[in-house]
């Protein structure tokens, strides 16, 4: 029975492989992509822990273990570099969080139509700012001698300082220069949210004679609870993902010690001066598995917590 | 019994007026936090804009606000006389429109299928996909990568690594599941028609509003990228403009012979002017399409959210 079984069900595979072959055609260039450009780079990750030579390539080289690892961990800067990635990052997860809520509440109340469309085709307009201007006008408006905030104490008879190149002001610039670029954007979900929300409960309390700000409060703020536990969730969990680009552009000598990150760090390491592959490789996986494990573990918790998840 | 509804009316009408007010003053709170938002956007970008129309002198001594000063078109000229910033428009240009063209099909390609219900290692596949999105190689293993296949410094390396985005897959495949029904399918299915052509004549059509999506997500991320140029490219006749201006505007380096006429003060000027009028010629193009089609791009995050 059991055997009978399994033949029919493989009978039945095979005669839908058959009639779906068009549609397995179609999934074959894309599965090469997938194999060339996201799954070899993966065999690749073997040069962590060889010592590798552009002769022998990845699959050569003598075996070390965890030599390059260890170095790492051990090397001087190793706890600077995981704290500048760790401030900057969980700083930006935290303040990226409240500005959004409260924009899509506020725009969720505007009546006048018109208003309420130029508020939201204006602040999504950041949003599609490249990464590389964005930093341009950061450089340019915090210019000590011509940008505008420079211009402006000037008109108070003070001078701003070279915020570019100070170590306290990097994370801060980093971070709300982020929030100013992705509020509008990030407020699209919440407002998604807030459509959903059934106008008998607003009826009801505007029947028991509750203001508007209450039924914000009550009504509006309640709604989007799972929606922003969820957020947060996910992306406590990218806390080690911080981006390169961004961080990149931003450095320069005198920011050095607040800016180095593993992104940036990874880089220097493997395309810089005396590029050393296996070490650079090594860091980025460090810096991977991390981040899988911290994925997986919050998206554990917001399954717990909220029933939903990524996956 | 009369005087008790009399103040019970006059009860609720005052309390009514003083809801009034209070609303009001909560609307007004509301528009003037709306207010300070919109100013702080379009604060640093009108600054930019004003900025681009002024003399380099004026940038210099600091009289530049919100409002352009000895308005002049120089800077604008001065970047159409830089070579490279007009080479790095036609290279981005190309990337985009090969780079999109190449993503939309690979991604509806890999979509269609596993938008299907009884796909066997569908989930197989998907998983697959899925997998890249929270672990990758990393910077050198793909280096080596391109460099095994002969792409570095190719134009190639601009439009081939991505060729697909797991999640505007993944927007495409919801959109293909929840809006073409199984009925479609089986009925083409009897009238005889086959998976590639009802693919072409009746899915694809069906889904204009998912491909406008997707295609522009692509094309902005490709209009705006510039870490694989960077990565992979080192002939500057390759560089898109992000690279350019990434050399002019954070590097510092232009080359003062391309626009320096005589007066070096002034044309070093010459050069803060210009970085203010490269940001616009970057962003000038996104923006002026960005009002017709950010209704698509919201719809693209809806489609997404669907999935969560």
């Amino acid at each position: 029975m059991g055997k009978e079984g399994k033949t029919k069900k493989k009978k039945k595979l095979s005669a839908m492989i058959k009639s779906n072959w068009q549609l397995y055609l179609m999934l074959l260039l894309p599965i090469i992509y997938l194999l060339v450009f996201c799954y070899y780079p993966m065999f690749g990750l073997q040069i962590a822990f060889k010592k590798y030579s552009p002769k022998t390539g990845i699959w050569g080289g003598d075996f070390v273990g965890l030599f390059y690892f260890k170095r790492f961990f051990e090397s001087y800067k190793f706890t600077q570099i995981l704290k500048n990635t760790l401030i900057v990052s969980g700083y930006q997860v935290l303040a990226s969080v409240p500005i959004p809520i409260i924009l899509a509440l506020a725009i969720n109340c505007v009546r006048n139509k018109v208003w309420k469309k130029s508020v939201q085709l204006l602040s999504y307009m950041p949003h599609f700012i490249s990464t590389v201007v964005m930093v341009s006008i950061l450089v340019q408006i915090f210019s000590p001698r011509n940008g505008i905030f420079a211009v402006i104490a000037g008109l108070f008879g003070k001078s701003i300082g070279d915020i570019f190149g100070s170590t306290k002001a990097f994370s801060h610039l980093y971070v709300w220069s982020g929030v100013w670029q992705n509020m509008g954007w990030a407020s699209i979900i919440y407002l998604a949210a807030l459509a959903g929300v059934p106008p008998e409960h607003h009826e009801a309390a505007i029947m028991d004679g509750a203001t508007r700000f209450q039924r914000v409060r009550y009504i509006d703020f309640p709604t989007l609870i799972p929606t922003i536990s969820i957020l947060l969730i996910m992306n406590m969990g990218r806390v080690m993902s911080l981006g390169f680009e961004k961080i990149y552009l931003m450095q320069n000598d005198l920011n050095i010690a607040a800016s180095e990150v593993i992104a940036t760090y990874t880089y220097k390491i493997g395309m810089t001066g005396n590029a050393d592959y296996s070490y650079s490789t090594a860091i980025g996986l460090f810096n991977s598995v991390v981040n899988l494990l911290l994925v997986i573990v919050s998206n554990k918790i917001s399954k717990k917590l909220s029933g939903s998840g990524l996956f | 019994m009369a005087r008790k509804k009399e103040t019970d009316v006059t009860h609720v009408l005052s309390t009514k007026t003083a809801i009034g007010k209070e609303d009001k003053r909560f609307y007004f709170a509301v528009n003037l936090i709306l207010g300070l938002l919109v100013i702080t956007v379009l604060f640093p970008i009108i600054n930019v804009l004003a900025c681009s129309f002024s003399s380099g002198d004026a940038i210099v001594s600091g009289k530049v606000l919100l409002w352009p000063v000895e308005v002049t078109l120089e800077n604008y000229k001065a970047v159409f006389k830089e070579q490279d910033i007009l080479t790095g428009y036609v290279n981005t240009i190309f990337y985009t429109v090969v780079g999109t063209t190449i993503n939309i099909v690979m991604t509806l390609l890999a979509a269609y299928p596993l938008s299907r219900r009884n796909l066997a290692g569908k989930n197989g596949i998907m998983m697959l996909f899925a997998f890249t999105m929270l672990f990758n190689g990393g910077l050198i293993p793909n280096y080596l990568l391109m460099k095994s296949l002969h792409i570095l410094n190719t134009r190639w390396v601009m439009v081939l690594p991505g060729a697909i985005a797991v999640y505007n897959m993944v927007i495409c495949r919801t959109f293909f599941a929840t809006s073409l029904p199984e009925e479609l399918w089986e009925a083409a299915q009897v009238d005889g028609c086959t998976d590639f052509k009802y693919f072409l004549k009746v899915a694809l059509p069906l889904s204009k509003a998912v491909i406008a999506v997707i295609g522009l997500y692509y094309a902005v991320a490709h209009w705006n990228a510039y870490f694989n140029a960077f990565l992979y490219l080192n002939k500057s006749s390759l560089y898109p403009l992000q690279i350019v201006l990434k050399e002019i505007l954070i590097s510092n380096t232009v080359d003062p012979n391309t626009i320096l006429d005589a007066d070096s003060a002034s044309s070093l000027n010459l050069v803060e002017g210009l970085k203010y009028a490269c940001i616009l010629v970057a962003c000038v193009p996104v923006w002026c399409i960005y009002p017709f089609i950010q209704k698509y791009f919201v719809q693209g995050v809806m489609i997404g959210a669907i999935k969560g």
